[in-house]
């Protein structure tokens, strides 16, 4: 519930409809120009995802796995650290708009767009891994339980894999679904506001929304409804990425701990790549009136106390692993990633997740704008490591001593990667350009709630646009 | 006109005269023949279309063309092969460098295994036999004759030669022939016939390796000149002294055969055989022993004579002068002293002074006649390094007129100097047999292409009273002959070299056999075995003997050899002691490598050293503290030269090894040996020295620098300590015979108190398997770590061979694995650098465990548990996610990382026409991108269940051998069915040594391990089942040795 004395001033500079409406859609009106920035951007993702995706993934299918770094006996490497993490970052933009949306907290409303564009693009990313990850990927469809079974096989359901396929294209199918409905009402506005191809567009985009007191009501009922469905999913797809390690016999992965730890991260490591992702808009679009100080407060906030479940679920892991006296798990947590070969991807792991948020204890830091941008980067670097110690080192060095073995990727795995964060470029950039940035509605809504807004001011708004036609 | 009408509406339309008008377009009415020409005439439009169509047409169909498959079936269907059925024929492996009593399997008349012929005393094979198979098929092998480089008819070719033998012959011109060791009965027949008709030929007998030394010490000491045969089964002390008898020395799979039987606690035997290995290297044999003392080569004569000394004076013996030794050997002497007659000592060293001693050990230990067989003589090695050297210097000196070599590679194996090499090309007549353009045949006119073993006949005798048939198996695949075909056509014999032999066993042998009917009785019986056993040696004709007489009467003269007396009294001539000089450098053979014969077989050489487990390459092998207090590191490169040659080489930091001590292994940098092998590791012939006429291996001084470059080493295992885990147990004989749980109480607790205890419904549940339920036993104890079994797995299964960089990135394909730790008593642990650890060898393959964590996390149910209790793989099933490898905790599983098959890179087996016939046609091979691993032979259990079934009865026990269990020469491996009770398996599952890897995950695994015992005790050998309880203490030891 939205209690300005609580929350402040979510939208700052006493804006009218129109503004609200103006400000957003400045950058993609007819006439607005496409700034430099945006295109050294563009070219650069584009050409990161254009070698990555398009020249070493065609590779790897053509020549086999072995391109990359995999062996026996680290048989998931580089493929399956970035799947996860970008799961993970992929997880914020449904989470921190369902939970904020189901929990009422309005200061949401600037921000969930962006954040759920986020999603889609970072799903898709991650998405790609499982598939190019497998050894015949021309024979892929053997992992979905379809209907005409002509194999006369079945899939196997104990497999975590096979759920994990089902998680997480069902979380892209309804952020994607989620993202979509709460742009209708935008589009509609985008469509008034142009002409031509644009409008035919977004005429379709917008499914005919025009605006009836009927038609807002469902649109807020459908919002509800399909939020209130994907909030378990939030909750779900994580956790059952986490059953990918928790379910194997490996010491390091088979952890009762890993599905919340997996979903805290993933919240954690999404929330930090939303900060990094407002900073940017904000910056660029000057939207600081919308994304206000408080807005980038109220998220640091959350990451310092995320960080601190993170910090303990470190320190739990260990205590288990000690107190378990078993030679395997104490190997991999007390050996390994205290003082042996991985104490380096550890102890980053450590102070970049658990000791660098807890900055955020300092208000200056929070309203450092600057300092923000560089712990959220950091906090991407250190999940990313977190990772990394759960792929590589339990199966690095496992049961038989005999067997093990160091893992390095190889450039076809960097490539990919980079490709990846193409991807997400692209994604983020073509959204930043072509549609509305923030939930326009919403931030109307917001924007009424908070002022006194008179109707004579709307009202005047109106007129002024039909002077303007 | 004719009115056409098509039906009766139409009829009527014709009959009232309104037919239809053609259509416009193809309209002809009212046109001249020139107007209908160009209204049809085709335009550039029409062109461009049809030849557009056409080339996308043609594109399309021949994109889609399937390759063209060659199967063509038998017209008329040849005797004894019926397709999918293997026919197996005995033969014998018999090249001069490895010996082995085989039984070949035969598919389609393509031969595709060997396996080990059960009825040779010792059945078993190593590495080298099982991976030899390919070399028949080696598309590097001599295709043709040819002489100066340039192909010629082998009828040509033999003509030519026998022309120049005349000649020199008339002349008077020395020819020398030089051939390693022939033991073929009818071969030596055959080449006596050609010294008789060629008397200026001179036959030298050279070995890849020399073992003369052996052969000099039992005429020092018995006055015959004779490797004897030794039983290391009698034998309940074993002192091995730089002799790898496990892995290369002399007959190693008999040997390990032998030993393995005093090893053997399965079986109701109380004890255990002693082994102490005196050694500077950690050999293979090394590995084994129960107590190992790490000396310097120099030393060994020292530690031999004073082991001598130790025993002469207590047998009453006079004994040697020798300096002093610090050495304490008094455990040794002690045991020997106590199991005389049932003792053995061995010395791999080729000094005669060193092999005189331990001959007059083991004479005055009583063993003669029962661990050492001086009657029952060993034929193999019987070449002599004094001549061959003799021969090369007469050559070098331009005394001689031609040289023959046959089945030999001096110009490798020994050290040719310059000089000599350039001496043969002055030659009027050089022959090489040879089966590939090595390092020797490449250097004369003539060489003649020798077929592979398994194309020839022949017999063998290894031993003075067993003989051995040997029988093609596959139709000559080139045009190569066997060296047996030149001599009979030198000589002008009629028929083939088949009935050479066969009249000569007719002649020679029959008469010596009874209980045949008639000689063709005894023949295809002979044929069939593979072995007769002569139950007296037949006599033969060697003009060598008047030789030998003659130079006996020499020596009587001055001194008689064959004794005691003998050898005191010429002490000064034959110990030749040594101080030890720094760096001593010494050349070792690999256990699948050992002379480099075989190096071009990429089994081979992708098969882990069982000590080092590095693949692919040779290296300098120093000890941890010599690499402290030099700064050397894995890998770093160093220079190590002496007398003008030098070699760049990679450091492995070997624990074990003597700490000035260095070590190289022969057998690499071989230049002829084919695509496979050239340019693997170098060549250490060029060290080598000639000490006393003979080729000497260790007591280099060679000298060793850093030269700042690094290599990479491809190894399949990089960590060798077992982390303080039960991964292999571990007890000694004392604690064994208390308690034969001790080492395995987990085991016990686990039966105890875990097995039945899980949170879930998954477990054992003997009513999954209503029928068969497979398990296998792998007695710890007897595994010697020789590899075999590796190398059958790979030929039995087709498994890929991926070459080093893909062994460095642990991609190796292998099933099965042999896991080597190093231990060492707690005590010890102090010293951070491992000077004498212990070894222990542990083969892993799929556990096939009946709980398997791999089954449950395929998504696509690739990997499925069958109803007797296999983790089966479905592999056109498999996507390749490679859960199920991550999950597996025994890390077996193995992916397809490239297609290795018909993948261009990959060129060792798959993507050579020829090569490719040694694919086992019951196995399929495995397309890029899926997960395989051991599958217990499948094929050979579902071919074993269709023949009992066939024959309407049960399934034997033992009826089934995997080709682990088969290719293993000491019988570590068991296979059978765990439902049967009277199985072994089930047996030896019921062991109180027996134990599951890793059971405490409850992965249920269906194959168990047999805890290792060491003897490190002085208790009694003894093989009667409990007969003194094995009590005895200090004082009665003492009493014993007084």
């Amino acid at each position: 519930m939205y209690k300005k004395e609580v929350r402040g001033e979510l939208i700052l500079g006493n804006k009218s409809y129109g503004d609200i409406t103006k400000d957003i859609l400045r950058h993609q009106e007819a006439g607005a120009k496409t700034p430099l920035w945006w295109w050294i951007a563009f070219i650069i993702s584009f050409i990161l995802m254009s070698i990555g995706l398009g020249y070493f993934v065609p590779l790897t299918i053509a020549k086999g796995i072995g391109i990359w770094g995999n062996n026996n006996q680290t048989a998931w490497g580089w493929a399956i650290i970035n799947f996860v993490w970008w799961i993970g970052i992929g997880h914020a933009g449904t989470a921190f708009s369902i939970f904020l949306l189901v929990l009422r907290q309005k200061w949401r409303t600037s921000i969930n767009r962006a954040a759920e564009a986020m999603t889609i693009f970072a799903v898709l990313a991650a998405g790609l891994f499982p598939a190019i990850h497998v050894g015949r990927p021309w024979d892929e469809m053997f992992i979905f339980p379809y209907g005409p079974n002509s194999r006369g096989l079945w899939v196997n359901w104990n497999s975590p894999l096979l759920w994990d396929v089902i998680a997480i294209s069902t979380y892209l199918t309804t952020s994607a679904l989620f993202w979509y409905i709460g742009m209708i009402p935008d589009f509609a506005t985008i469509r008034d506001r142009s002409k031509g191809l644009k409008k035919k567009i977004f005429h379709a985009l917008s499914l005919g929304f025009v605006g009836h007191l009927k038609t807002w009501r469902r649109f807020e009922d459908a919002v509800i409804i399909i939020g209130g469905l994907a909030a378990p999913l939030v909750i779900s797809v994580h956790s059952i990425v986490s059953t990918d390690f928790s379910v194997s016999v490996l010491p390091g992965w088979h952890e009762t701990i890993f599905p919340p730890f997996f979903v805290v991260g993933a919240i954690f490591s999404g929330f930090a790549m939303v900060l990094t992702l407002m900073i940017i808009i904000r910056k660029v679009y000057k939207l600081h009136e919308y994304v206000t100080d408080d807005h980038l407060d109220a998220i640091a906030r959350i990451i310092m106390f995320v960080s601190l479940i993170m910090g303990s679920a470190y320190l739990i892991e260990e205590f288990i692993a000690y107190y378990s006296a078993s030679p395997f798990e104490k190997h991999v947590f007390l050996e390994m990633y205290l003082k042996g070969d991985y104490a380096l991807p550890y102890w980053g792991m450590v102070i970049f997740n658990a000791f660098v948020p807890q900055l955020f204890w300092f208000k200056k830091i929070r309203r450092s704008l600057l300092a923000l941008f560089i712990i959220s980067i950091i906090i991407n670097i250190g999940m990313w490591l977190e990772r990394y110690n759960i792929v590589i080192p339990p199966t690095a060095q496992d049961f038989l001593p005999a067997n093990w073995g160091e893992y390095s990727p190889t450039k076809v795995d960097i490539w990919i990667y980079l490709g990846t964060l193409g991807l997400f470029g692209v994604g983020v950039l073509l959204f930043m350009r072509f549609l509305p940035i923030m939930a326009m509605n919403e931030l109307k809504q917001q924007a009424k709630r908070q002022t006194s807004l008179t109707v004579e001011k709307s009202v005047y708004d109106i007129f002024e646009k039909k002077l303007i036609k | 006109m004719k009115k056409y009408w098509r039906s009766l509406e139409e009829y009527d339309i014709v009959r009232q005269g309104n037919m239809p008008e053609p259509t416009e377009e193809f309209s002809t009415e009212g046109l001249t023949a020139d107007e209908i020409k160009n209204k049809y005439k085709a335009n550039r439009r029409d062109f461009l279309k049809l030849l557009g169509f056409s080339t996308a047409y043609a594109v399309a169909a021949t994109s889609c063309q399937q390759p063209v498959r060659k199967a063509i079936p038998y017209l008329v269907r040849p005797e004894n092969v019926t397709p999918g059925v293997a026919n197996y024929y005995s033969t014998v492996m018999n090249d001069g460098y490895t010996f082995g009593s085989l039984l070949l399997k035969v598919r389609d008349g393509r031969p595709i295994k060997v396996e080990p012929n059960d009825l040779a005393d010792y059945p078993g094979t190593n590495a080298i036999m099982q991976a030899g198979i390919l070399d028949l098929y080696d598309t590097a092998r001599l295709q043709y004759s040819s002489k100066k480089g340039n192909e010629i008819s082998w009828d040509k070719a033999v003509s030519e030669i026998k022309a120049k033998l005349d000649e020199l012959n008339a002349a008077g011109e020395k020819v020398y022939l030089i051939a390693s060791t022939v033991n073929s009965p009818s071969f030596k027949k055959l080449l006596i016939g050609f010294v008789e008709k060629y008397p200026n030929v001179e036959i030298v007998y050279a070995d890849p390796v020399d073992y003369s030394a052996i052969k000099e010490a039992y005429k020092n000491l018995t006055g015959k000149e004779i490797i004897p045969s030794f039983r290391f089964d009698k034998a309940k002390v074993i002192v091995g002294i730089n002799a790898d008898f496990l892995g290369t020395w002399l007959s190693p799979v008999e040997f390990s055969a032998q030993y393995a039987k005093g090893r053997d606690l399965t079986k109701g035997q109380k004890a255990l055989s002693k082994h102490y290995q005196v050694e500077s290297i950690m050999s293979l044999t090394g590995t084994n022993a129960d107590e190992r003392i790490i000396i310097k080569p120099a030393e060994e004569l020292k530690i031999v004579a004073k082991l001598y000394n130790e025993i002469a004076k207590v047998t009453g013996k006079a004994t040697v002068n020798a300096p002093k030794c610090d050495k304490d050997i008094s455990k040794i002497v002690k045991d020997l002293l106590k199991h005389k007659g049932q003792s053995l000592v061995v010395s791999g060293t080729n000094d005669t002074g060193i092999q005189t001693l331990v001959a007059g050990i083991n004479k005055m230990l009583d063993n003669y006649g029962k661990t050492v067989d001086t009657a029952r003589t060993f034929n193999l090695y019987q070449g002599g390094d004094k001549k061959l050297g003799e021969a090369f210097e007469q050559i070098k000196n331009g005394k001689a007129g031609g040289v023959m070599v046959m089945n030999i590679n001096p110009f490798y194996e020994y050290p040719v100097d310059d000089k000599t090499k350039a001496a043969f090309g002055k030659l009027k007549l050089s022959v090489a047999f040879a089966d590939r353009n090595d390092e020797t045949a490449s250097q004369m006119t003539y060489v003649l292409a020798n077929s592979h073993y398994l194309e020839s006949w022949g017999d063998a005798q290894p031993y003075s009273d067993t003989f051995m048939l040997q029988q093609p198996v596959i139709n000559k695949l080139w045009d190569t002959h066997q060296p047996e075909e030149f001599f009979m056509k030198v000589l002008g014999e009629s028929g083939d070299y088949q009935s050479y032999v066969q009249k000569y066993w007719e002649e020679t042998l029959y008469p010596n056999a009874a209980g045949y009917n008639g000689f063709t009785d005894f023949w295809v019986k002979s044929l069939q075995n593979g072995i007769f056993k002569a139950t007296m040696t037949p006599a033969e004709p060697t003009p060598a003997d008047k030789k030998n007489e003659d130079k006996t009467a020499e020596l009587k003269a001055e001194n008689v050899p064959g004794g005691f007396a003998y050898v005191v009294n010429n002490q000064d001539k034959l110990l030749k002691f040594n101080k030890p000089q720094g760096e001593e450098l010494v050349i070792y053979q690999k256990v699948h490598m050992q002379t480099g014969k075989y190096a071009n077989n990429p089994w081979l050489q992708e098969l882990p050293d069982p000590v080092t487990k590095v693949v692919w390459d040779n290296y300098v092998s120093v000890s941890p503290k010599y690499a402290e207090e030099k700064g050397l590191k894995q890998e770093d490169v160093v220079k190590v030269s002496y007398n003008g040659y030098e070699v760049e080489l990679p450091v492995v930091i070997q624990p074990g090894q003597d700490n000035s001590t260095i070590a190289i292994a022969m057998g690499y940098g071989r230049k002829g040996a084919g695509p496979i092998g050239d340019g693997i590791g170098k060549a250490v012939t060029g060290f080598i020295q000639i000490k006393d006429g003979k080729r000497f291996y260790s007591r280099i001084p060679a000298k060793i620098e850093k030269t700042g470059k690094t290599y990479t080493i491809a190894s399949t295992q990089t960590h060798h300590t077992m982390e303080g885990r039960d991964i292999v147990r571990e007890t000694t004989l004392e604690n064994w015979k208390k308690d034969p749980t001790h080492g395995n109480e987990k085991h016990q607790y686990y039966l105890k108190k875990l097995k039945g205890i899980t949170l879930y419904k998954h477990g054992y549940n003997p009513e999954d398997y209503p029928g068969h339920h497979w398990g296998m036993s792998i007695d710890l104890n007897k595994c010697t770590g020789c590899s075999a079994c590796i190398v059958a797995c790979q030929v039995e299964n087709n498994i890929a061979i991926v070459g080093k960089d893909e062994v460095k990135k642990k991609r190796i394909m292998h099933w099965l694995r042999i896991d080597r730790y190093y231990s060492q008593e707690e005590n010890e642990l102090h010293s951070p650098v491992q000077e004498n650890p212990e070894v222990v060898h542990q083969p892993v393959m799929c556990q096939h465990c009946d709980n398997a964590p791999c089954e449950n996390v395929c998504p696509v149910a690739a990997t499925p548990h069958t109803r007797e209790g296999l983790n089966s793989m479905a592999y056109n099933r498999c996507i390749g996610t490679r859960y199920c490898m991550n999950n597996c905790p025994y890390k077996v599983r193995r992916f397809n990382w490239y297609n290795f098959v018909e993948g261009g890179d990959y060129n060792y087996l798959f993507n050579d026409e020829i090569k490719r016939m040694v694919l086992n046609p019951d196995v399929v091979v495995r397309q890029r991108g899926v997960v395989e691993k051991c599958t217990m032979c499948i094929q050979r259990i579902q071919e074993g269940k269709l023949r009992a079934k066939s024959e309407g009865r049960q399934l034997k026990d033992g009826e089934i051998k995997l080709a682990c269990e088969q290719a293993c020469p000491t019988g570590a491996i068991t296979f059978g069915d765990m439902n049967n009770p009277e199985s072994r398996v089930i047996k030896l599952f019921d062991d109180p040594r027996a134990y599951g890897l890793l059971e405490e995950l409850h992965t249920l695994p269906s194959v168990v391990y047999l805890t290792k015992v060491r003897n490190k005790e002085h208790v009694d050998f003894d093989y009667s089942i409990d007969a003194h309880g094995g009590e005895h203490t200090e004082g009665h030891r003492e009493e014993h040795h007084g």
